[in-house]
């Protein structure tokens, strides 16, 4: 068993969720600040609000998501550490690289979608339906770089190297 | 994460945009038949104070909406400094102020703005001390200049060309200084503005070019030299040179009136602001709150002298400006 390989796997995964996270967190933080604002004049909008800050939230919990499945794969959570090579830690790496990168930077753009959604609700509530799906939409690629990361750990696991 | 600043302060102002007069409103109060009904519809809007007993006069509720706006201004801003260009214009005129007092031996009469960036009472001991370091740099030279071209001269106007002029340079300092294309280019505007305004005035009051080239400020869209030569030899040549500037648009109003130049003037610079409607963060979208609500406050004050004094409606409307929202 390669002791580095091992420690590749478990960067990736903790990538995913740091990366991810920090993210979600910055994106949170700045749709909230916006949110705290449109509260302080309309308490009444905090609902709608809320739910718009909560949306750059969610790449956090896909990026702790790909590190659960990985660290589950190389057997560190609920079982011992499978034998793994160089090689294969360097592909789990990889393979959690996707989530971590796209989860950050969507998570990051979220944010300054939901900022300028929440500003269109204090404006126009009763535009909150159309409001959420600007930012929804930067959550595609979060999405298809979940799929990406949990279809290559799967990948990775199955192979023997 | 520079450029995603002032993200809590935009979505106040987002939520506070709601209460701005559209052209619509306007157009409600220019409807309303005596003065008093036009200030009892002011109040409903929530103009005012309304713990306050009665009725308030119009400059009462003016300064005071002005007042309420640079509250929430430096409720949502540590730092006020960005925002000082906007209040240059009352520094100065505080300065003149005081000068006047102090060389007339006059008591104050209540003819300071309290809203400025320098205390006006800092202002008015300087020049009674002869003191002119008490007062910031870029006033000091000049409140020393007109101090002493008051007092020796008696001559008001000369001592109003000084100030005036130091008043547009400190504005033009400051949009420089600015990494905010709105706070540069409200500059810009003002300074050009003035600059047309007072070229107009003096060729109608017949000044001479050497009057004129001490009275204008250099900026970068109006070439004074130029202007200034214009205006000594009519309107006429104003009209020429303006056509060959960003103001070309605005040579018919100068025909009409100086107030018909100025209404097209505060327009530019509304349609020049709109944009920031749409703008997330930075401090664009309260700088343009600011100018939206001075706007506003400009047009109400109108709309209300007007009334009080009776003016057809087409009258008033002529000096109506178009509304932010």
């Amino acid at each position: 068993m390669s002791t580095l390989g091992m420690a590749l796997a478990i960067l990736g995964a903790a990538l995913a969720a740091c990366l991810a996270g920090a993210g979600s967190a910055v994106g949170v933080g700045l749709a909230g600040q916006a949110a705290a604002g449109v509260v302080t004049e309309d308490p009444n909008k905090f609902s709608k609000v809320l739910v718009l800050q909560l949306l750059p939230g969610t790449q956090g919990i896909y990026g702790l998501l790909v590190a659960f499945i990985c660290l589950s794969n190389i057997g560190i959570i609920g079982g011992a550490p499978a034998e793994m090579s160089l090689v294969k830690g360097a592909m789990y790496l990889a393979a959690c690289l996707p989530m971590a990168i796209a989860g950050y930077v969507s998570a990051c753009y979220q944010g300054r979608a939901s900022v300028a959604s929440i500003g269109l609700v204090a404006k126009k509530p009763d535009q909150f339906g159309k409001s959420m799906i600007f930012p929804a939409m930067v959550e595609t690629y979060a999405i298809l770089a979940l799929l990406v990361s949990i279809l290559a750990i799967m990948g990775v696991g199955n192979a023997s190297f | 994460m520079a450029h995603t600043n002032y993200a809590y302060a935009v979505a106040r102002i987002r939520a506070n945009e709601l209460q701005l007069f559209s052209n619509q409103l306007v157009e409600q109060l220019l409807a309303t038949k005596s003065y008093d009904e036009c200030l009892r519809m002011l109040l409903d809007k929530g103009w005012g104070d309304e713990a306050a007993a009665g009725i308030p006069t119009a400059e009462e509720l003016l300064s005071g909406e002005r007042e309420k706006t640079w509250a929430l201004i430096g409720e949502l801003c540590e730092d006020m400094s960005p925002f000082d260009v906007f209040l240059y214009a009352n520094d100065y005129h505080n300065l003149k102020a005081a000068i006047k007092l102090v060389c007339t031996n006059t008591d104050d009469f209540g003819i300071f703005i309290k809203n400025g960036t320098v205390d006006c009472n800092r202002i008015l001991n300087a020049i009674k001390d002869r003191d002119f370091y008490e007062l910031p740099d870029p006033m000091r030279a000049p409140a020393q200049e007109a101090y002493s071209a008051l007092s020796q001269t008696r001559d008001g106007q000369l001592c109003d060309i000084i100030i005036d002029r130091a008043a547009l340079e400190a504005i033009l300092s400051a949009g420089s200084a600015s990494d905010n294309s709105l706070i540069q280019k409200y500059a810009e505007l003002t300074v050009a503005s003035a600059d047309i305004k007072i070229a107009a005035r003096c060729c109608r009051t017949g000044k001479s070019l050497e009057f004129l080239r001490r009275a204008l400020a250099p900026c970068r869209t109006v070439n004074v030299t130029l202007l200034a030569r214009a205006a000594s030899e009519g309107m006429e040549a104003i009209a020429d040179y303006l056509e060959g500037t960003d103001y070309a648009g605005a040579v018919s109003e100068l025909q009409k009136s100086a107030s018909a130049f100025e209404c097209w003037c505060d327009n530019l610079m509304i349609q020049s602001i709109k944009p920031q409607q749409y703008e997330v963060f930075g401090i664009g979208p309260l700088a343009a709150y600011i100018l939206a609500r001075e706007n506003e406050i400009k047009t109400v004050r109108m709309i209300l002298s007007g009334k009080l004094n009776s003016l057809p409606d087409a009258a008033i409307r002529e000096r109506i400006r178009e509304m932010y929202v």
